[in-house]
């Protein structure tokens, strides 16, 4: 017999070994899958997680990660901070939607003018529109002991219930022959977000990533803040002995996670989808809730993780292109490698010993 | 205008496939599983059963099957958390996702087919409707007036007081949790074989999640679930009613109701009632004898 005895600390070695362990383990089931399917399991392989960096086509191809991860991982450092402290924001998908509306709105409110400011008032609005929706949450449950869980969740269906409305009513490009959908914002000079150097991918909302992992590293490992979160996480009752306020951290997850989800909504809506549209959301957030895992919860691991899970979505379209496979098989990889991290972590935190029977 | 008695039909077929998910998560979180898959496993059943009863034109097959994925399903979940001493939330959340994905990826060529038709019972209610019926008053049995019951809601309590009376709290944490996605298969077959007649790739749009908030809602209760799948389903046919009446509101807002009323629930039962919530839900079982 076996049994677990639970680890004091965590090894690091173990700490970086699991996610690699989980990624291959995905990727052999994966194969496993496709061969089922009736692919051949390594061209899949090759076609998902090496063609988008080395293929015939990387050239397209490789600006496209920085494009994917950017959102992933701004909206997954938010995350991880919360999930540090055990409040669980899952309805990022939610506040990266309606900060891509508030953040179109003022767009479409300046238009035509242009200036400066409207990009930058697009942020703040961006940014805010996601905070709003992220303290909702985090309001009910201070106030009334609502679940944080439940509540973000179910406001991500009213957010795109929101866009839909966005794309049919108020924003709808009253240009646009009547099709649903508002201005395109990167025909607007002001109020795009474009590729900034040709070739990399890197638009604004990537530097804003960058500026996150930076921020999220020195709140988490220098900021008493950190501290507190990390306390909360890991001791509740403790942390509480030590005066922390355990309202006062659901507020600053929340509102914190959503503003940054809303950024990212709002560089999305002004770059690479250029419009509110009745499909506005497109799982970014619901993803990063697996790259902040993934990342371990930790800044440097966040960054690894997001351009993994980009590198999938974009494999994913050349297998799809290519191989003719379904969308969904992406999604089902996601899934399943948050599976795998999530049982491989057993041997992060227990040591398995024999167990010695008389 | 419609007549009450037609009214009253459409409130409970609403309302069947989030009390048959609710009252699965009903027995899982007593046995103190907080299991967030619901929404995958009911996008599971959904499509499991409806490829079944297409492929035998029966729907009673088609539910059956679609009991036997949900449980399949929530297996993974079982082991993980129950063996491999996963955090519960997150292992529910990769659930939905790995549901959703799953059945996207498999579902394509059901697309567009229809489902073949269903039987009416007594009372012009399909007999599905009549089983989640029947099944409030038996958990309420099960869970209040049964042995087996009290166990499970023993280790829901405290698992290790539990433990320490000698009860097995993996196996029954694990029955309780293969029953749950069984009634949560069972509620997402419903969407597709009985009301929407089709499949659609996300189809069970959150009523998994509803399901989740039903529970919490009815204060851990089998009545309180069925109180509250009610109030759910009479919400959705209103606003169903509103914009087949052409209300002058848009359609999108109107369809936000479920979502918004579930909201309403939750914070004012959690107002005023605190938590009520079984003492060990959702936290890890470790023993090392």
């Amino acid at each position: 017999m076996w049994t677990l005895e639970p680890r004091s600390d965590a090894p690091l070695i173990w700490q970086i070994a699991t996610p690699i362990m989980a990624v291959i383990a995905t990727m052999l089931t994966g194969a496993l899958l496709f061969g089922l399917m009736g692919y051949d399991p390594v061209a899949a392989i090759r076609t998902i997680f090496w063609d988008p960096l080395f293929g015939a086509s990387a050239g397209y191809s490789r600006p496209q990660l920085l494009v994917k991860a950017g959102p992933l991982i701004l909206i997954a450092c938010g995350l991880a901070v919360g999930f540090r402290a055990g409040i669980w924001n899952i309805g990022a998908e939610g506040q990266y939607i309606m900060g891509g509306i508030a953040g179109a709105a003022v767009a479409l409110a300046a238009y035509p003018a242009e200036g400066w400011w409207i990009f930058p008032a697009m942020v703040i609005a961006g940014a805010f529109g996601g905070w709003v929706w992220g303290m909702i949450p985090a309001m009910l449950r201070n106030w009334f002991g609502a679940s944080e869980i439940l509540v973000s969740l179910m406001l991500v269906y009213v957010a795109q219930k929101i866009a839909a409305w966005m794309a049919f009513g108020p924003m709808r490009n009253p240009e646009g022959f009547g099709m649903p959908g508002s201005r395109n914002l990167s025909q607007y000079a002001s109020a795009s977000n474009p590729e900034m150097f040709p070739g990399t991918g890197i638009h604004w909302g990537v530097i804003a990533a960058a500026f996150a992992v930076f921020g999220v590293w020195v709140l988490m490992s220098r900021h008493i803040r950190g501290l507190q979160i990390r306390a909360a996480g890991e001791a509740p009752r403790a942390a509480r002995f030590a005066g922390v306020k355990p309202s006062a951290l659901v507020a600053f997850c929340l509102g914190l996670s959503g503003a940054l989800a809303g950024m990212a909504g709002l560089f999305e809506a002004a770059g690479p989808a250029g419009q509110i549209t009745d499909g506005f959301g497109s799982g970014y957030g619901f993803t990063a809730i697996i790259v902040a895992f993934l990342g371990r919860l930790h800044p440097v691991g966040i960054v690894l993780a997001g351009l993994l899970m980009a590198l999938t979505y974009i494999g994913g379209d050349i297998a799809q292109l290519m191989l003719q496979m379904p969308a969904a098989t992406v999604q089902v990889f996601q899934g399943m490698l948050l599976f795998y991290l999530l049982g491989f972590d057993l041997l992060t935190r227990y040591r398995i010993r024999r167990r010695v029977t008389a | 205008m419609i007549d009450l008695t037609t009214l009253i039909v459409m409130i409970l077929s609403a309302a069947t496939p989030i009390l048959f998910a609710a009252l699965g998560e009903l027995i899982a979180e007593r046995a103190g599983v907080l299991n967030l898959g619901v929404e995958g496993m009911m996008i599971a059943g959904a499509l499991a059963g409806f490829a079944a009863a297409h492929a035998t034109g029966s729907p009673a097959i088609g539910f059956a099957v679609a009991a036997i994925a949900g449980a399949a399903l929530s297996m993974i979940f079982g082991v993980l958390t129950q063996y491999l001493l996963t955090n519960q939330v997150a292992t529910g959340l990769a659930l939905t996702l790995f549901g959703l994905g799953l059945t996207a990826l498999f579902g394509k060529p059901y697309e567009g087919v229809k489902a073949p038709s269903m039987a009416q019972g007594p009372l012009g209610l399909n007999w599905i409707i009549w089983l989640g019926l029947l099944a409030v008053p038996l958990i309420w049995w099960f869970l209040n007036r049964s042995r087996p019951g009290l166990i499970l809601r023993g280790i829901g309590e405290n698992h290790h007081a539990a433990h320490a009376l000698g009860h097995k709290v993996r196996p029954v944490r694990l029955a309780a949790i293969a029953f749950g996605g069984a009634m949560a298969g069972i509620g997402g077959a419903y969407i597709s074989i009985a009301t929407v007649l089709q499949w659609t790739e996300g189809m069970t749009a959150g009523a998994g999640w509803i399901a989740l908030a039903l529970v919490v809602f009815s204060g851990w209760r089998a009545v309180g679930v069925l109180a509250g799948a009610w109030l759910f389903g009479g919400v959705t046919v209103l606003q169903l009613r509103l914009q087949a009446a052409g209300v002058n509101v848009p359609v999108q807002l109107l369809a936000m109701a479920p979502y918004l009323v579930t909201i309403l629930a939750l914070v004012l039962i959690s107002a005023r009632r605190g938590s009520a919530s079984p003492g060990s839900l959702g936290q890890i079982f470790h023993t090392t004898s």
